[in-house]
C-alpha cells in the first residue's frame, strides 16, 4: 500500500486539550487520486487536515506519506516533503502583495530555485492573479484570495495538495469557479485531498470520499456510490 | 532577476557619497559640543536601527537596554580586569549579547510567546540585566558606574581611546554597518518570511517557513547592533552606568526614538535619534537641573501622540506610497512606483 506519495492515516485520535475531536480515523489517498472528506460542522474535518499538515499532533495512530512517518515532524518540514496545505479561510498574508505571497510560498530551498518557473505556471493557471500581482492580497475578492492561496501552495511544488473548505464564504458562482480550478489542478496529475461541507459540489470532482461524523468515518466509497446512497442523499444532498 | 545587480549598484552610489561627506565632518573642525551630540545621535540611531529591525515584524522588545548593557559591560570588564583591548572586547561583548538574545528568544519563540507577552518578557529581561549590574557592585561598580582604565601614553589607539574625530569615524562606520544589515535583510527571503510570520504564524509554518529559526536570526542581528551601540557608547563616554546602558529607561528611549522616526523605514530610527537626542539636549539647556524628569515626560506624551496620529513615524511622511504595516519599504527615493519586481 505504501507506494511513493501515498498518504495513509490509521487509527488517528486527536483533539485540543481535553476536547477530543477525532476518534480512530483512517484514510488513504493514492498518488494521482482526488479524495474528499465531507461531513457537517464540527465533524472534525479541519482537525483532520491540521493533523496531516503537522499543526496539531495526533494523540494516537499512525500518519504516513510515501512510507515516511509524519507524526513527529514539525509543520514547516512538510512542504519540503511535497505536502502543501491551503488552510481554512485562505490565511493569506493580507498586507503582502499577491506576488510576495507567492514568493513566500516558494520559501523552501528547493522551491526557491524554481520560483520564476512556478510563478509563471501559477499565473497561467490563474491569469487574474497576474493582473493583480502588485495588489495587497487582503484587498482582493474572496474568490481571488482563494486562487492566491492555492497558487501560494503550488509554489512549493507539492505532490499532494490539502484543501480545507475552499468554498467557505464564497458566493455560489465563485464556488463553481474555484471547484473548476481544483478540477484543472488535479488533471495535471496532482494528488488532492479536499475537505468540504459543500457535499454536492465536491462529489463531482473527487474520485472517492469519506463521510466524517462526530470524529469518526461514518461512510466511504466512490463519489458515484456515495451520491446514490440514500442516507447520504437525505443528510447532505437534500434528496429524498 | 537580471536587472537587480545594476540597480543595486546604482542604488548604492548616493549612500556612499553621503557617507563620504559625513566622514569629512571632523575636517571642518566643528565645536566639540556639536561633535559630541552628533556622535551620540549616531550611536543612538544604531541602537534604534537594531531595535526596529525586529520591531517592525511585531517582535516588540521593551528590553533592548539589556543588550546595550551586556555589550558595554562585557567590553569594559574585559579591559579593566584582563587588559583585553576594546578592539577585541567589543566583538566579544556583541557575541555575549547575541548569546543572551538567543537564550531569551528561543523559549519565547518555541512556546509562542508573542505580542504583549513577548514585550513583557523582554521588559523583565532588561531590568534583570540592570539589577545584575547593580548587584555585582564589587566588580561592576554598581550604581556608581564604571570607568575604563586610561590607556598608557602612546597606546590610545590600541585601547580604542580617541577624541571626538576618531569616535565620529567609528560611530559612523558602525551606523553604516547597521543600515547595511537592514538593507541586506530587506532584500533577502528572510524579510518576506518574517513579514509573513508577523501576519500569521500558523499560515507561515504551513507553507514551510521555519518560524522559530527566522525569528532567532533577526533577534540575533538586532541584539548585535544594540550591543555594538552600547559598547561603543560606553567606550566613547569612558564611563559605564547601569541606568544609561541597561534597564527600562534606555530601553523605552530606544523604542520611542524608533517609533517617532519610523520603524518601517531604514532611516526612520536615525530620524528618531535626532529627535530624542535633540529633545534631551534642548530640555537640558532650557531647564538645566531644575527639571530632570522633563525628557521622560515629554517622551511619554509624544509617544502617545505618535502612536495615534503618526504610527509610521516621521519617515512615514516622507515615503510616497503608504503601505499598510510590516515589511518592505518603497525603494530609495520614492520615484519608483509601488509596483516593482521582487527584490
Amino acid at each position: 500500500m505504501s507506494g511513493a506519495g501515498t498518504l495513509e492515516l490509521s487509527g488517528i485520535h486527536a483533539g485540543y486539550g481535553d476536547f477530543q475531536a477525532l476518534f480512530g480515523v483512517g484514510l488513504h489517498v493514492a498518488p494521482g487520486e482526488a479524495v474528499g472528506v465531507v461531513g457537517p460542522n464540527g465533524a472534525g474535518k479541519t482537525t483532520l487536515l491540521r493533523v496531516i499538515s503537522g499543526l496539531i499532533r495526533p494523540t494516537a495512530g499512525t500518519l504516513r506519506f510515501g512510507g515516511q512517518d509524519l507524526a513527529a515532524l514539525p509543520a514547516h518540514e512538510l512542504p519540503g516533503l511535497g505536502i502543501a496545505h491551503v488552510p481554512e479561510n485562505r490565511r493569506l498574508f493580507p498586507h503582502l502583495t499577491v506576488e510576495e505571497n507567492l514568493k513566500v510560498g516558494a520559501y523552501t530551498p528547493s522551491a526557491r530555485r524554481h520560483f520564476q518557473q512556478r510563478r509563471d505556471h501559477v499565473y497561467t493557471l490563474f491569469p487574474r492573479l497576474k493582473q493583480r500581482r502588485h495588489q495587497l492580497a487582503g484587498t482582493m475578492s474572496g474568490g481571488e484570495q482563494q486562487m492566491c492561496a492555492i497558487g501560494r501552495a503550488l509554489m512549493s511544488g507539492p505532490r499532494i495538495l490539502l484543501l480545507d473548505e475552499p468554498s467557505a464564504g464564497l458566493a455560489p458562482l465563485v464556488v463553481q469557479q474555484v471547484f473548476e480550478l481544483v478540477r484543472r489542478i488535479r488533471q495535471e496529475g496532482l494528488t488532492v485531498l479536499i475537505v468540504e461541507q459543500n457535499v454536492a459540489q465536491v462529489l463531482r470532482i473527487v474520485d472517492r470520499a469519506y463521510v466524517l461524523e462526530t470524529g469518526r468515518v461514518a461512510a466511504e466509497g466512490s463519489s458515484a456510490a456515495l451520491a446514490e446512497d440514500p442516507v447520504i442523499r437525505r443528510s447532505y444532498l437534500g434528496g429524498h | 532577476m537580471t536587472p537587480r545587480a545594476p540597480r543595486g549598484m546604482s542604488g548604492l552610489t548616493l549612500p556612499i557619497l553621503l557617507l563620504a561627506a559625513l566622514a569629512c565632518v571632523p575636517l571642518l573642525s566643528p565645536p566639540d559640543y556639536l561633535m559630541h551630540v552628533l556622535i551620540t545621535v549616531l550611536l543612538t540611531a544604531l541602537a534604534g536601527t537594531g531595535w526596529a529591525l525586529m520591531g517592525r515584524f511585531r517582535l516588540v522588545s521593551f528590553g533592548h537596554g539589556a543588550f546595550l548593557g551586556i555589550g558595554a559591560y562585557v567590553m569594559g570588564l574585559l579591559w579593566n580586569y584582563y587588559d583585553i583591548s576594546p578592539w577585541l572586547g567589543v566583538p566579544i561583548g556583541v557575541a555575549a549579547a547575541v548569546a543572551a538574545g538567543l537564550l531569551l528568544g528561543y523559549p519565547c519563540f518555541q512556546f509562542r510567546v508573542v505580542g504583549h507577552y513577548f514585550a513583557l518578557v523582554t521588559l523583565a529581561a532588561g531590568e534583570i540585566v540592570r539589577i545584575l549590574i547593580v548587584a555585582l557592585r564589587d566588580i561592576t561598580g554598581g550604581s556608581l558606574g564604571m570607568t575604563p582604565h586610561q590607556a598608557p601614553p602612546g597606546e590610545a589607539f590600541a585601547a580604542m581611546q580617541f577624541g571626538k574625530a576618531g569616535f565620529w569615524w567609528i560611530a559612523l562606520a558602525a551606523w553604516a554597518a547597521g543600515l547595511l544589515a537592514w538593507r541586506l535583510l530587506d532584500r533577502s527571503m528572510a524579510s518576506k518570511a518574517l513579514a509573513a510570520i508577523a501576519e500569521d504564524e500558523d499560515a507561515a509554518a504551513s507553507i514551510g517557513i521555519r518560524v522559530t529559526r527566522e525569528k532567532l536570526m533577526v533577534t540575533a542581528l538586532s541584539c548585535a547592533l544594540a550591543a555594538l551601540a552600547g559598547a561603543l557608547t560606553g567606550q566613547y563616554r569612558m564611563y559605564l552606568n547601569p541606568e544609561s546602558l541597561a534597564g527600562l529607561g534606555i530601553s523605552l528611549q530606544i523604542v520611542f526614538g524608533a517609533i517617532a522616526g519610523g520603524m518601517f523605514s531604514i532611516i526612520g530610527p536615525t530620524i528618531g535619534a535626532l529627535i530624542t537626542i535633540g529633545l534631551e539636549e534642548s530640555l537640558r539647556i532650557a531647564f538645566g537641573t531644575q527639571f530632570t524628569g522633563a525628557a521622560a515626560l515629554v517622551y511619554g506624551i509624544l509617544l502617545v501622540l505618535f502612536m495615534i496620529f503618526l504610527p509610521r513615524g516621521i519617515a512615514g511622511l516622507l515615503e510616497r506610497p503608504p503601505r499598510a504595516s510590516t515589511g518592505r519599504k518603497a525603494p530609495a527615493k520614492g520615484t519608483v512606483p509601488a509596483a516593482q519586481p521582487p527584490g
